[in-house]
């Protein structure tokens, strides 16, 4: 026995030594040389729920269709946009309209040539200003301060405002897609650098290279994004090498990854939280939802799930955005049972109360997370259950729905300053949690019509502040976004918004 | 001689696996009630250590002691395994004995739609059941029993069929006994053997059954314990935290095994 103890405690002692290897050469790209061609699986842990990118909502699906589908202008690893479809734009001085510009002979994977009617058609299937619009496009709610969208001549198209907003710009990362094309949602035709192959639904999305891309072409010839039911079904083919670069691991996980990969460490650059749906009974109180924001350790989290690589938070934005997050607010409820517990019972309930927490089954980090919850609220005698649902359920139900108790999610955004706040204003289609402040409605719309920076990131700030002295709901961490890539593999470029940029990725010599 | 020896072996193999199942029951009962931790109580300085005269299992990635939780989570499994099997028991048992006993358009209707249940893995039937009921402990004991009820309306109706031509039904019919009485007080006793095979050897697929589909993420619900559950879920930590899934696995070996045994040991 205590050779085999001896045997167990060498082996992790080696795995160890090959995590601290692996956090050295973080980063992963190595400085050798990128070869051209070849192929790679990477592994997604949840089904796509749309191939249209205007129908699509789920943030899984956004982060690959992004390699297939491009806007105007697309992000890049450093948060800003660059001109894509469009050539180059220009924004009037009073901010009331944007002029794009078309890069000549842009194609579509099916070979066509994109033309002003394909820009115009695409913007306005996301505005909703199409007359026949299918009912399952998302409606871009930024979109309803566009007055008109029109082209001039046959490479400019115009877009007018009703108010003036300089943030607009980073909505036209909106996917560019051919008019007159119906099977958008079976047979993706889009820009970007990869062109739909085939899609087995809970199975495998396959893209190849598109060689007339008019931009940087990319190295790999063909990437198939292979779906599992969840990481730990996944975790069996990572050590026998079958996927060659996966994120959303464990850093437990990882660490045992660590002799045929190279571990990456950066930020999800998402707004992970115990979302409170503020309709249902207890939660309308808001003491009780500070009262939770007071008994839940959001430290303990962090060390249990990622040991410590998150980023706490305490209101609705990640710190990726830098310019407009408010870090003062981070520590606005400290971790206080007793307090907690004071105020549950000066709220009515001395003894407690029960509710559930509906979560995805596929993401392993939200329902870990949940675990924890449960066993943190059950110190200040409220009893949490933990509702596995299906993605596709959670995003009917919860999402749209909004029929829920609560749930733990992690929100991405858009690079927009505004994007990740949008959603709680009173009206916002996607305020799935049901926040209603007037005083909120008022700030984000002052700070949306601003034209100053600074103005603009104060009342951004206030929004912030509104959301956790409310506490809508308890904002936990931007997680750790830790990702395996295969030894040998270069390039893996982590954004800070929510995309896994394939273009990029290459076999080094 | 061969046959005494052979007798033996057997009487050998029954007391071997009635011994397996007793130390996973007697565990599983205790866990019910007392386990030497708190099966949900996280510790962070605790995570995915190895087996100790503290933790005698080891801890799991939430630094929750694993004996503890096998312990619960096998007498959760049980008492699924149990319920499944008894309702897939008493409802194949009823339809079966009705079915064979009477025959006719009633019989050749429902046996086709056995068949048609029968033709299905029943892990894809109860897959089906909960897409539609949703998950939960309860639906997973409906959608498993439903899908055990072939095997034991086969059985049962088999046997049925041999029966209700042997004399004593015949004596009983002539008697004006009802056709009811004569099933379920005078045909089903006389069946016990066959049925209690059957529910054994349900048993033992009833128990594997709960650990799939809790290793699907299907039935106990995080953060509760089911020694599928423990499976699935130390798939990621094998090399790094063994332990971790040998000791689920291992209690299930055990308990399906030692069914196995008894069953086997019970022939002849």
């Amino acid at each position: 026995m205590k050779k085999h103890l001896l045997l167990i405690g060498i082996l992790i002692l080696s795995v160890l030594g090959g995590c601290a290897n692996a956090t050295d050469k973080n980063g992963g790209a190595d400085s050798n040389e990128p070869t051209q061609g070849g192929s790679i699986v990477i592994g997604i842990p949840q089904d796509l729920d749309s191939l249209d990118p205007h129908i699509a909502k789920a943030a899984g699906t956004d982060e690959v269709l992004f390699n297939v589908f491009e806007g105007l202008v697309k992000p890049d690893q450093y948060g800003k946009v660059n001109p894509a479809v469009a050539e180059s734009y220009s924004l009037s001085e009073d901010s009331m309209k944007y002029v794009f510009v078309l890069r000549d002979n842009v194609k579509f994977h099916n070979g066509d040539v994109v033309t002003t009617e394909d820009v115009v058609y695409s913007l306005r299937r996301c505005a909703g200003f199409e007359d026949a619009l299918d009912p399952s496009v998302t409606v871009e709610s930024a979109f309803s301060i566009i007055k008109d969208i029109y082209a001039t001549d046959n490479k400019t198209v115009v877009v007018e405002l009703t108010a003036p907003s300089t943030e607009l710009i980073y909505y036209f990362t909106t996917a560019i897609i051919p008019k007159n094309y119906k099977n958008q949602a079976t047979a993706p035709v889009g820009t970007g650098p990869y062109k739909f192959v085939s899609y087995t639904p809970l199975e495998s999305f396959v893209v190849e290279k598109f060689q007339d891309y008019y931009g940087t072409k990319p190295y790999l010839d063909k990437v198939t994004f292979s779906i599992y039911a969840n990481i730990d079904a996944a975790f069996l083919e990572l050590m026998a090498g079958k996927i060659d670069l996966m994120s959303q691991l464990s850093s437990d996980q990882a660490a045992q990854l660590t002799s045929i990969y190279n571990v990456v460490y950066s930020n999800f650059n998402l707004v992970q939280a115990l979302f409170l749906n503020n309709d249902f009974e207890p939660f309308k109180n808001p003491d009780v939802r500070k009262a939770l924001c007071m008994a839940i350790n959001r430290d303990e989290i962090n060390q249990m799930i990622s040991d410590g690589h998150g980023t706490i938070i305490g209101s609705g934005v990640f710190p990726g955005l830098s310019t407009i997050f408010a870090g003062d607010l981070v520590n606005y409820y400290k971790f206080d049972q007793a307090a907690a517990k004071k105020l549950l019972a000066d709220a009515g309930y001395p003894d407690g109360f029960s509710f559930t927490i509906t979560i995805p089954s596929s993401y392993d980090q939200h329902v870990a997370t949940g675990e924890v919850i449960v066993e943190q609220l059950k110190k200040i005698g409220v009893t949490a259950k933990i509702e596995l649902v299906e993605w596709s359920a959670w995003l009917s139900e919860v999402y749209s729905g909004r029929k829920y108790e609560s749930t733990i999610i992690g929100l991405d955004a858009n690079l927009a300053p505004g994007d990740v706040l949008k959603r709680y204003r009173s009206t916002a289609g996607n305020n799935f949690i049901n926040f209603i402040s007037e005083e909120f409605d008022v700030t984000y719309a002052s700070a949306l019509a601003s034209q100053s920076d600074a103005e603009k990131a104060e009342l951004y700030k206030k929004c912030q502040n509104i959301l956790t002295e409310n506490a809508a709901s308890v904002y936990i961490q931007d997680p750790a976004q830790i990702t395996v890539v295969k030894k040998g593999l270069g390039g893996y470029t982590p954004y800070p918004v929510y995309v896994m940029d394939i273009s990029k990725l290459y076999y080094v010599k | 001689m061969r046959k005494e020896s052979s007798g033996k072996k057997n009487s050998r193999i029954l007391i071997v696996g009635s011994i397996m199942v007793i130390v996973v029951l007697l565990f599983a009962v205790i866990g019910l009630f007392w386990t030497p931790y708190d099966v949900n109580g996280m510790d962070v300085l605790l995570k995915n250590k190895a087996p100790s005269f503290a933790h005698l299992f080891g801890t799991d990635n939430f630094g929750r002691d694993v004996f503890s939780r096998v312990m619960q989570g096998a007498g959760a499994s049980f008492l699924i395994a149990i319920s499944v099997v008894l309702f897939g028991a008493v409802t194949g048992t009823v339809i079966g004995a009705v079915t064979g006993y009477f025959g006719g358009a009633v019989d050749a209707v429902l046996m086709r739609i056995n068949d048609a249940l029968a033709a299905f893995p029943s892990v894809l039937i109860a897959l089906v059941i909960i897409a539609v009921t949703g998950n939960g402990k309860y639906n997973l004991v409906l959608a498993l029993g439903i899908a055990f009820i072939p095997s034991f309306v086969r059985v049962v109706r088999s046997e049925m069929l041999v029966q209700k031509e042997l004399d004593y039904v015949k004596n009983l019919k002539l008697m004006k006994a009802g056709n009811f009485r004569i099933i379920f007080l005078d045909i089903l006793p006389n069946m016990r053997t066959v049925i209690s095979s059957s529910l054994l050897i349900g048993f033992q697929n009833a128990v594997l059954s709960e650990a799939g589909m809790s290793y699907l993420g299907l039935g106990v619900t995080p953060p509760d314990p089911s020694l599928g559950r423990m499976l699935s879920e130390a798939q990621s930590y094998i090399i790094f935290a063994p332990w971790y899934a040998i000791a689920p696995g291992i209690t299930i070996l055990l308990l399906t095994l030692g069914l196995g045994f008894i069953s086997h040991g019970r022939e002849k």
